[in-house]
């Protein structure tokens, strides 16, 4: 030890990239290299999780676009058709996540591909209400997010790999507090289409959505306490369009209702872009 | 399902989560707890006196090592061993510190690089993660920074105590350790952060060795090497 002491200390001043090149088998530089390569496929499965949270979220935004345009349009049934085959597609890229996780603690990767799920889930919840009026479950959720590995099916395994991919609580819950919003604006825009009915609908649908988040309230992750927040200034929304159809819808003939109403929430926008 | 019931069945889902991690924080205050004892018997070498009694204090540190082992071992019963990075965040400090402690005590002991393999023995944990609690390689850089920025220390009150041969053998260790950290390409998070502060530390370590060589208190050291 002492040998390579005298030799290495003065030289270090001169040139460190020699000093590298003639240290290279040491153990710790050998070690380091290993530490490299882990790291390196770490960041790099991150990133593809990253990439492909991006695309679910991206493809599920659009359904919900889609599934927006159901209160102007006669004909629902195929609209939501094209929405399930949209959110097929989803389901297709979040397939190819869970095949990433595989193996892996799914924890450990949580934060690469959490948002693009909540979007998910919104676009899923946005559509199972749409078509049933009722919440749907977690369970439920998680029922249609069973994959068939293809890749290892036709080249290692006989049977097909069957592939789970849990959506965990708190990810549904987020993804339910921001399907609210969306049932807000299906709100205000069925007024203005003078459907009368399902104001009222949505309105009784947030009160228990709100009244279910007040039940868990701060115990549950810290994200929904925010979205908690503008849960509130929906239902308000959503009970004030209630309101003012059932005092003026007496008064007012029903062609006109749409006046009426566009003009209130013309009102109520500026005050939700102060806060 | 109803909406109330949904709420109420995630309600369940959170109970069950808040209760693992009160658990576990009681286990991890344990663990600082030690892990103080073991920093408050290693800092003692930065005493002019210390400097003879690194081995008994070595020793003296591997047996506080037994009571981390324990506690470890009832960290692990408090979570299921699947869900390790779901808590992570919880342990993370503090097994950074323990990693410093143990990289720290092998140092004084053999002057070389723990293994990550060492490390989880003294901490009676695993290597790699299919086996149960692991040690993430993240935290073993992050503990063998830290124990970086000891040495930096160690050096400079070493030459107070009048060893001038420590410096020049740290500045080696430190050299190689760097030259290590470089092959990394480490992502913009709180280990490329640590890793930073590295170059201060050579730096550091850097000015003593050339403050000893311009006053020939190197001088000594060397000649006896290159014989």
């Amino acid at each position: 030890m002492n040998k390579r002491q005298g030799e290495g200390c003065p030289k270090k001043y001169a040139d460190t990239s020699r000093d590298v090149s003639v240290k290279s088998s040491s153990p710790v530089l050998a070690a380091f290299k290993v530490f490299q390569q882990e790291l390196d496929t770490r960041h790099d499965k991150y990133e593809r999780l990253v990439k492909l949270s991006r695309d679910v979220t991206i493809e599920s935004k659009r359904s919900i676009f889609l599934l927006h345009r159901v209160t102007s349009v006669p004909n629902t049934e195929e609209i939501l058709k094209e929405a399930d085959l949209k959110l097929d597609g989803v389901r297709h890229k979040i397939g190819q996540i869970a095949e990433e996780l595989m193996g892996e603690d799914i924890y450990q990767f949580h934060r690469a591909y959490t948002p693009g799920i909540q979007e998910y889930v919104e676009a899923v919840s946005f559509l199972h209400y749409i078509r049933h009026r009722r919440l749907i479950s977690l369970e439920e959720i998680n029922a249609r997010l069973v994959f068939c590995s293809q890749g290892a099916a036709d080249a290692l395994s006989p049977g097909s790999q069957v592939l789970t991919f849990h959506v965990t609580p708190s990810d549904y819950l987020l993804g339910v507090a921001d399907l609210t919003g969306e049932l807000m604006r299906m709100c205000i825009s069925s007024v203005g289409n003078g459907d009368i009915d399902t104001p009222f609908q949505l309105s009784q649908f947030l009160r228990q959505i709100h009244d279910g988040f007040s039940y868990i309230g701060n115990t549950g992750p810290y994200e929904v306490s925010k979205k908690l927040h503008t849960l509130r200034q929906s239902l308000a929304k959503v009970e004030d369009a209630c309101y003012t159809l059932r005092v003026r819808g007496s008064e007012i003939p029903k062609h006109m209702l749409a006046d009426v109403f566009s003009s209130r929430t013309t009102l109520i926008d500026p005050e939700e872009g102060v806060v | 399902m109803s909406v109330t019931e949904m709420f109420g069945y995630i309600q369940g889902f959170l109970d069950v989560d808040q209760e693992i991690r009160e658990d576990i924080r009681k286990v991890v205050q344990t663990l600082e707890q030690t892990a103080r004892e073991i920093l408050t018997v290693l800092q003692s070498v930065h005493q002019p006196s210390g400097f003879k009694e690194i081995p008994s204090k070595c020793v003296r540190s591997r047996d506080l090592f037994c009571k981390v082992r324990a506690q470890i071992a009832d960290l692990k019963t408090k979570f299921p061993s699947e869900q390790y990075y779901r808590f992570h965040e919880h342990w993370r400090f503090v097994l950074q510190r323990l990693v410093f402690l143990a990289a720290f005590v092998v140092y004084l002991e053999t002057e070389a690089l723990v293994t990550r393999e060492d490390v989880a023995k003294i901490l009676g944990i695993e290597v790699v993660r299919e086996k149960g609690f692991h040690m993430d390689i993240e935290d073993y850089l992050a503990g063998v920074l830290i124990m970086a920025s000891e040495l930096s220390r160690l050096a400079v009150n070493s030459v107070t105590a009048g060893d001038y041969d420590r410096p020049l053998r740290i500045s080696n260790f430190i050299n190689e350790l760097d030259s290590g950290f470089r092959l990394l390409n480490l992502k913009n998070d709180s280990l490329r952060k640590r890793y930073d502060g590295l170059k201060y530390d050579v730096k550091k370590i850097e000015e003593v060795v050339y403050d000893l060589s311009i006053r020939g208190l190197a001088k000594e050291a060397e000649s006896v090497g290159s014989k």
